[in-house]
């Protein structure tokens, strides 16, 4: 078989297939049990300017952020 | 259950995270470029194909300097009315040694891939130096200048052994004429036969009408053999490809 | 150290000097003048500066920069609003091409879209990705004065391309046009950007990295990739501005246009996309609506987009698969389209009022909604009956327009009045009358422009497949030229009210940012100019 059907074939079969099996895994970990709390903390980061405005030392922040959750 | 903390490690690390979108970004652009390189059947074998003369190369230069392809295309599509108003359809053999293609995207003004031989050298001339003297409801900007502008010979062998670099088949002895098949393809009273033995179908005449060589002349000549090159008796479509 | 710095950049200054002596071009040496005057006065700063004690300020957020971005959005989004007005009335009245090289229409369009994408856009990404990412993640910049370094280095790539066109040095490339040694600087000062941003990531006292930022990572990244591939080329001399591409005839085409849809993907959306995604939940106080909805955007949106290109070779010489496989994932992109906006437009449920007081806001739904109308309208184009008709027509155009004008200015204004306040420690914006004056033309300006450009599109499209009952073509190409010119006329008038729009907001942000109006801050510290 020549190079191009043999890189066509792959592209069409298994480079597909891992394409959509990574886009679904990134899907699925989305949706896995405990990540609520994540989501709810990570989309509140805009809120948290305040905390580390001219701060040189390194102040880790409270787990969760409760006063805009969703 | 190592697979789900897996997810924190990408959401927190920013270099994974660079890694991982870029292996996604590239696997489209390997999957669809990559296969064109090695496709047999991408371009077409038809007769005729030649690389451009030292002149319609300068002339093509000109072409892409002055932005004529954000305004014409290069490539007629096999439809109907594309066919009948420009001629067959474009073949991919037809643009193997532009580098870069000029397909164009927009057709502000008509398609010009095979534009070459329809009109006369003078209508090219008086058109290009004031459009709307031949075509009264035309748009396009004035091109006088060109008239002006004088060529420089010499500076040919140079574009020749860089488009022979990236794969235009140029040979030693194309490099080595540059200058001279240059000079001679607007003189119809010189040696011209050697140029056009090594350029078949390269046409030789005053294409401006002045005495000097300007860069009226070598666009002019681009212009003329945009699209005379293939001969389509000897072309075969393929059912698909 | 400091011996080093100053010999460098008198290496620059002379090597500089003897290329525009040898220059071939004029381009070519103009542009060798240029490079010799900067690193000149690299240079003179460079001696003046030696012995001083180097000021230290690693405290606070690194904002000069970002002060400085604002200003020159502003500025490079006005002249290149500007010079899209002019080519827009050159295509209805001919004679502004003034029978001057440098000012046809062919050489000032990859003025105007360079002008607009990469200097507007380009300086409102840079200044917006570096203010949300030391926000977002509790950190300054890092690398000291390697931000400064990717502004200025910005801007000299701006002026470089600009005055490039203007002389003629193109490698006519859509939205790739600048040569060779334009793109090397480029390639340099794009690295430099990703090492600022990628530290300051690294660096973050957040634990999360915000998804503003996975779009801004995103898209630095994959405009490194498209830039340097499709830049590829072989300079014919190094003392001359002209080079050929590496690749020819179908694929130097299929590579241009998967760099030039991914430069709409991933620099006008995926760029932008962060922008949204701090900005909206920040202006209306509130957290973006699903989190999760953002991450699956994210995926879907980077995977997809990068097959899309194709489809602007509908019917070319590119063969038939590649064409079918560029439709169907421009197709599947409208639904991580459509989750984007709806994520955006939801995070305002419950806030909804808020539209009536808040112009900014409302700038932000509108560019939003224009996204979703563009991110619809895109992948219908790209079915190929429907491509077949729209290619090569003004419809194509009215797209763009859009999308650029509708989304990403819309989005990037709506950016810059929330940041001119803050970074210049005033209350509020000067006038919010003038905002909602701003938001009005810019929008019926986009109407006028869209609506002239399907009317347009479709009936050159119409009247160049006409064929008479003995099937020969009814119209001339010259017939349809005619036929454009009103519609051109209502297309100018449409720009020339979103340029006034811009007009007002540079003015409202400039009394702004002076205090105008505003007597209480006179003890205020921060300045127009950014210190360097």
């Amino acid at each position: 078989m020549d190079t191009y059907s043999i890189l066509r074939e792959f592209a069409d079969s298994w480079a597909l297939l891992a394409m959509m099996a990574f886009f679904i895994g990134a899907i699925l970990l989305l949706f896995r049990p405990g990540a609520k709390q994540q989501h709810i903390d990570a989309a509140n980061i805009p809120f948290n300017e305040e905390q580390y405005k001219d701060s040189s030392t390194s102040n880790k922040r409270s787990k969760s952020n409760k006063k805009l959750e969703v | 259950m190592s697979f789900l903390k897996n997810h924190k490690k990408v959401e927190r690390n920013a270099t994974l995270l660079m890694v991982l979108s870029l292996g996604v970004v590239s696997i489209g652009g390997i999957v669809e470029i990559a296969p064109l390189f090695y496709l047999e059947n991408t371009i077409e074998k038809v007769e005729g194909m030649r690389p451009y003369t030292p002149l319609e190369l300068e002339g093509r230069n000109i072409y892409i300097r002055e932005g004529c392809y954000t305004c014409h295309s290069q490539m007629i599509r096999p439809l109907r009315d594309e066919v009948e108003r420009y001629g067959h359809y474009s073949l991919a053999v037809e643009s193997v040694y532009d580098h870069p293609f000029q397909w164009g995207s927009k057709r502000t003004g008509p398609d010009l891939a095979r534009v070459g031989a329809r009109y006369s050298d003078e209508w090219h001339v008086d058109h290009l130096a004031d459009p709307r003297s031949v075509v009264p409801e035309s748009i396009m900007p004035t091109y006088g200048f060109l008239l002006n502008n004088k060529l420089k010979p010499e500076e040919s062998k140079a574009l020749l052994i860089a488009n022979s670099r990236v794969g235009v088949p140029y040979t030693e002895e194309m490099i080595e004429n540059a200058e001279a098949d240059f000079k001679v393809q607007v003189d119809p009273d010189g040696d011209w036969e050697e140029m056009v033995a090594r350029y078949p179908k390269a046409q030789v005449r005053n294409f401006d009408g002045q005495d000097e060589l300007t860069e009226m002349d070598a666009l002019v000549a681009y212009l003329q053999m945009l699209g005379t090159l293939v001969d389509f008796s000897t072309f075969q479509p393929e059912i698909s490809r | 150290m400091d011996i080093l710095k100053i010999l460098t950049f008198a290496f620059i200054t002379l090597f500089a000097v003897m290329a525009a002596n040898f220059g071939l071009d004029w381009a070519y040496s103009i542009h060798a003048f240029i490079i010799a005057l900067c690193a000149f006065y690299m240079f003179i700063r460079s001696v003046r500066q030696v012995g001083e004690p180097i000021a230290v300020t690693s405290t606070g957020y690194q904002d000069d920069v970002v002060r400085a971005g604002v200003i020159a959005t502003s500025f490079w989004g006005l002249a290149g609003f500007l010079v899209g007005v002019y080519i827009a009335f050159q295509l209805a009245f001919p004679a502004l091409n003034l029978d001057l090289p440098f000012t046809t229409f062919g050489r000032l369009r990859p003025l105007h879209t360079s002008a607009v994408i990469f200097a507007f856009g380009g300086n409102a990404l840079i200044a917006t990705s570096f203010y949300i990412v030391q926000r977002t993640s509790g950190a300054r910049l890092w690398g000291g004065n390697l931000c400064w370094f990717v502004f200025w280095g910005y801007q000299l790539f701006i002026v470089l391309a600009a005055t490039g066109y203007l002389l003629g040095a193109t490698q006519s490339k859509e939205y790739a046009e600048p040569e060779w040694y334009v793109d090397i600087w480029l390639t340099l000062v794009w690295v430099a950007y990703l090492a600022v941003f990628l530290g300051t990531l690294i660096k973050r006292k957040e634990p999360h990295i915000y998804v503003a930022n996975w779009f801004f990572l995103a898209f630095i990244v994959t405009v490194a990739m498209l830039h340097i591939v499709n830049n590829l080329s072989m300079p014919v001399s190094i003392f001359g501005s002209k080079s050929v591409q590496l690749f020819s005839g179908v694929q130097d085409a299929l590579t241009q246009w998967w760099y030039g849809h991914n430069a709409v993907g991933f620099f006008l959306t995926a760029g932008f996309l962060g922008m949204m995604y701090y900005f909206v939940p920040k202006q209306a106080n509130k957290p973006v609506f699903s989190y999760k909805l953002s991450i699956i955007h994210f995926w879907s949106l980077i995977f997809l987009y990068i097959w899309a290109g194709p489809h602007h070779l509908h019917y070319t010489a590119l063969p038939d698969w590649a064409q079918t496989l560029g439709m169907v994932f421009s197709i599947m992109l409208w639904m991580p389209s459509w989750g984007g906006m709806i994520n955006g437009l939801m995070t305002l449920n419950g806030a909804w009022d808020k539209l009536r007081t808040d112009p900014v806001l409302k700038m932000m739904v509108i560019s939003l909604a224009f996204y979703g109308m563009s991110t619809f309208e895109g992948p219908v184009m790209s079915i190929k009956v429907v491509n077949s008709l729209s290619h090569y027509t003004d419809w194509t155009i009215g797209h763009v327009h859009s999308g650029a004008l509708g989304w990403n200015g819309m989005i990037t204004f709506a950016a810059l009045y929330y940041l001119t306040p803050r970074l210049w420690n005033r209350d509020s914006l000067y006038s919010l009358s003038m905002v909602n004056w701003h938001f009005w033309l810019a929008t019926i300006g986009i109407i006028f422009y869209a609506a002239s450009m399907w009317v347009t599109g479709i009936m050159e499209g119409l009247m160049w497949r006409e064929v008479d009952a003995q099937g020969f073509l009814v119209n001339s190409f010259a017939d349809t030229v005619a036929a454009k010119f009103p519609m051109y006329v209502v297309r100018g008038t449409g720009g020339l009210m979103y340029l006034a729009g811009a007009i007002i907001m540079c003015v409202n942000l400039w009394l702004t940012a002076t205090g105008a109006g505003e007597r209480k801050h006179t003890s205020n510290t921060a300045s127009a100019v950014p210190a360097e």
